[in-house]
């Protein structure tokens, strides 16, 4: 599909042999949509949008693959022009993020607990390694064991094991139906219905609760959406207000995101309200809750750990890292992953969690 | 590199374990000589049966200390050779923990041992009207364990994903009997994603001694429409048409006619077949939006051309139709001496082509091959039938799977599906991947088992092998067909 000058390759072989030799370290970058997330930026800028396009594209084979430098608007396009789309719904930050940014962080929207996440969706990855060799992972089927999964060890890897140079995706059909009912709830009833409707068979596709409302959102058959409608209640949301509000969820456009001191909590679903007495975002029928402007001594991280879950500092200085610590076997797991794939520590340096 | 003698081997682990979990009685181990590929055969020095976490951890200290290789096994329903037991090292079997530890129906997960039966877990969570959705054929024996290690499918995963997406958390123990959980209950933990990393990973870089499912609501109907096609290639047209029409079928089935003619005497499904492909196409969900949908796949497979189109009218009718598709590896069975199961991977649009293939494959090898096709996936099992006592028949299945497996990577597919690659298709791994990507392989491998005590000699190939391997079959240093692309 697309015509892309194979020099741009060399040109970051290039890079990468100079970095190697020279001692340096790379900073991988597309659109600079999350430079704000997760640790520090070091190392001199390496642009990866130059390396773009759609390469192919078979609606049919429900399979999209892109260049790493491909921003998100084009690949939505094209899927939308098929009346298909990326169900795990990746954040644009009110910009146009990189494929190639989308997969390396691994940020997953409001779908994501009922139709998976980005990792979910990864199916084959190639990769350019430190000593500008380029290897391919997983391909364009949708099943396929051959080897480990490094495909989506890539996805959510931060760039620190490489250049994801090119990703092929699962996609899937548009849904028929989409609508949003609101009920008034607090947030430990609206959490305790999601739940309630998350076992029974209705055609969910995202939970959240947002300043006295939860959102519910239903996508599928008519047929199915109209008896989910009638089993959850509510009241209906205008199409252009539900979409307004699902967009600004998923791109944080939200007021909420506006603070710079923000924790973001994973826990089981049904987990009961940490001990926090600030007013949550909830997303993802419970399993995502994010607070602002917490006083320091609250305690975050040990309150998510109390209730089985993880926090990460998303806006704002942590103490220490803005990732929920590791285990030591897993911190020695990731120094050890790191060595063999970037044994000189070229790439990232710090962005998540370990360098070597 | 001689290691240590059985004897002692078996007195270090007495010394830890309770007595009754190691045998050492050629009569007691020779049930563990291989998994469902038999013709992979190896008596293990050892098998030990765990009933506990500290069991499996104190195995692996003692293998660790004295450098023994350790398989783990779980029902030994896998069909690559990956749980192959090693000549001088441990087979670990985790059939004594099968124990359901908990069904929370308020997070929807499940906590099980890894010899829990698959099956058992549906079971266990049906109460709750809620189910764990991957199921593979073999679901009655295959452990949850063995699936974890395979990363299985079955017959649902366009709809519902792989193990990869039903298991959101492990707990087990590092080559160095170290304490290791990935994933959990919450979504999205910190780091890299190492769960994801762990599930397929075939026993080479931990072992597993617990393991966190996702369980679904179980869809309260599901309907199933049987289409005859007078060619293969209308049939693979319809996988494709149907995908295009924006519905993603609970299954989609192929049978070609070989399949079906051998299955039918034997199950009586009711097969069209006169038919040189059937689909087997299921709606789930709830009774109007199946009836819905149903409409949808008739008028879909009507276009592409379906000769004949029966809907199941009943549960009862539904089961059987689906019985002859999950009979199809027995009846290959009493239709010839043995046979030998391949399961390649293929963009849906290649299907008519590689049908096309093996049969001129067939009459090149003087075997025959039946096909089912895990036909909405790409995911193909043709079953080459061939008797192992008339000499060189073996080889000639093996060197014909092997061509299939060729043909499956040509197409921009893969070697193997679902059913992993264990022993058995390492040569195809010289195929489908370059030294370095075999390389980075091996890194991660190193990562997990430094010292390669894991399931060793499986998964990956050494370049040795795949030298070799490249002289018997790749002609001047090219794969076949050099002029396509691949993936």
């Amino acid at each position: 599909m697309a015509d892309i000058d194979e020099s741009v390759l060399q040109e970051w072989r290039e890079r990468l042999a100079s970095a190697r030799r020279d001692r340096t370290t790379l900073r991988l970058r597309g659109s600079g949509t999350k430079d704000f997330y997760a640790e520090g930026l070091e190392g001199e800028v390496l642009d990866l949008r130059g390396w773009r396009g759609v390469v192919d594209y078979e609606p049919s084979e429900l399979v999209i693959s892109a260049r790493c430098g491909t921003p998100l608007s084009e690949v939505e396009a094209a899927l939308a022009a098929r009346d298909q789309f990326l169900a795990f719904e990746p954040p644009a930050f009110g910009a146009d993020p990189t494929i190639g940014g989308v997969i390396a962080a691994g940020l997953s929207g409001p779908r994501r607990m009922f139709a998976g996440a980005a990792r979910d969706f990864v199916l084959g990855t190639r990769l350019l390694t430190a000593q500008g060799e380029l290897l391919r992972f997983g391909g364009q089927v949708m099943k396929n064991v051959a080897g480990f999964d490094v495909s989506r060890l890539l996805c959510g890897s931060l760039g620190i094991l490489g250049i994801i140079t090119e990703i092929s995706l699962k996609v899937l059909p548009r849904p028929r139906v989409e609508e949003t009912r609101r009920l008034e709830l607090s947030a430990a009833d609206a959490v305790a219905a999601f739940n309630r409707w998350a076992a029974l068979p209705l055609p969910l596709s995202g939970a959240a609760w947002s300043q006295g409302s939860a959102w519910v959102r239903l996508s599928g058959a008519s047929t199915a959406v109209r008896a989910a409608r009638e089993r959850i209640g509510g009241d209906a949301v205008a199409p252009s207000v539900a979409e307004a509000f699902w967009s600004a969820l998923r791109h944080y456009q939200l007021p909420f995101f506006a603070a710079d001191n923000i924790w973001r909590l994973s826990l089981p679903p049904a987990a009961a309200p940490p001990d926090i007495p600030v007013e949550p975002l909830i997303d993802w029928g419970g399993a995502l809750r994010w607070y602002a402007n917490v006083p320091a001594e609250m305690g975050v991280r040990e309150r998510a750990r109390a209730a089985q879950g993880t926090a990460l500092q998303w806006r704002g200085a942590a103490p220490g890292g803005r990732f929920h610590p590791l285990s030591p076997v897993i911190a020695r797991l990731h120094r050890r992953l790191k060595e063999h794939f970037d044994p000189d520590g070229i790439f990232n340096p710090g962005r998540l969690i370990v360098r070597v | 590199m001689a290691g240590p003698e059985v004897t002692d081997i078996a007195a270090a682990l007495r010394a830890v374990l309770p007595g009754d979990r190691v045998l050492e009685r050629a009569e007691e181990r020779r049930p563990y000589e291989c998994d469902g590929l038999t013709a992979f055969r190896e008596l293990p020095a050892l098998v030990v049966l765990p009933r506990t976490d500290d069991e499996v951890r104190q195995t692996l200290l003692t293998c660790q200390r004295l450098k023994v290789p350790l398989v783990a096994r779980g029902s030994g329903t896998g069909l690559s050779g990956g749980a192959t037991p090693h000549p001088s090292g441990v087979l670990l079997s985790c059939a004594r923990m099968s124990r359901v530890l908990e069904v929370d129906p308020v997070n929807r997960i499940a906590r099980l041992e890894p010899g829990v039966p698959n099956l058992k877990v549906s079971e266990a969570a049906a109460v709750h009207g809620l189910y764990y959705a991957p199921d593979p054929s073999s679901q009655v024996a295959c452990s949850i364990g063995g699936n974890v290690a395979e990363n299985s499918g079955g017959v649902h995963c366009l709809k519902y994903g792989l193990t990869v997406h039903n298991v959101l958390g492990l707990r087990g123990y590092t080559v160095e009997g170290e304490r290791i959980e990935l994933g959990g209950s919450a979504p999205d933990g910190p780091g890299l994603d190492l769960l994801a990393l762990a599930i397929g990973s075939e026993g080479l870089l931990l072992i597993v001694t617990e393991v966190t499912v996702k369980l679904l609501p179980r869809a309260p109907c599901a309907q199933l429409v049987m289409a005859s096609f007078r060619d293969v290639h209308s049939a693979g047209d319809a996988v494709a048409a149907i995908i295009a029409a924006g519905i993603i079928p609970a299954a989609l089935e192929m049978m070609d006619r070989k399949a079906t003619a051998a299955v039918e005497p034997f199950v009586r499904a009711g097969y069209d077949l006169d038919a040189a492909a059937i689909l087997l196409v299921e709606a789930d969900g709830t009774v109007e939006e199946v009836r819905e949908q149903v409409q949808e796949i008739e008028g879909v497979l009507r276009s592409a051309g379906a000769s004949a189109l029966r809907v199941s009218g009943s549960e009862a009718e539904r089961l059987r139709f689906w019985s002859g598709r999950k009979n199809a590896f027995p009846a290959a069975g009493r239709l010839s001496p043995d046979y030998y199961c391949m399961d390649g991977t293929i963009p849906r649009k290649h299907v008519g082509r590689m049908l096309q293939a093996i049969e001129e494959m067939e009459t090149r090898y003087g075997l025959h091959c039946m096909n089912v096709f895990h036909a909405g996936d790409g995911n193909l099992h043709p079953l080459i039938l061939f008797d192992a006592n008339e000499p060189g028949s073996w080889e000639r299945a093996d060197r014909f799977g092997a061509e299939i497996l060729e043909l499956c990577v040509t197409l921009g597919g893969t070697i193997t599906g679902e059913h992993g690659v264990g022993l058995e298709k390492l040569n195809s791994m010289c195929v489908q991947f370059s030294p370095a990507e075999r390389a980075a392989f091996f890194g991660v491998k190193e990562s997990f088992d430094p010292l390669g005590l894991l399931n060793p000699g499986k998964l990956i190939p050494t370049l040795v092998r795949c030298a070799e391997y490249g002289r018997m079959h790749v002609h001047g240093g090219a794969l076949p067909h050099p002029d396509l692309p691949r993936f």
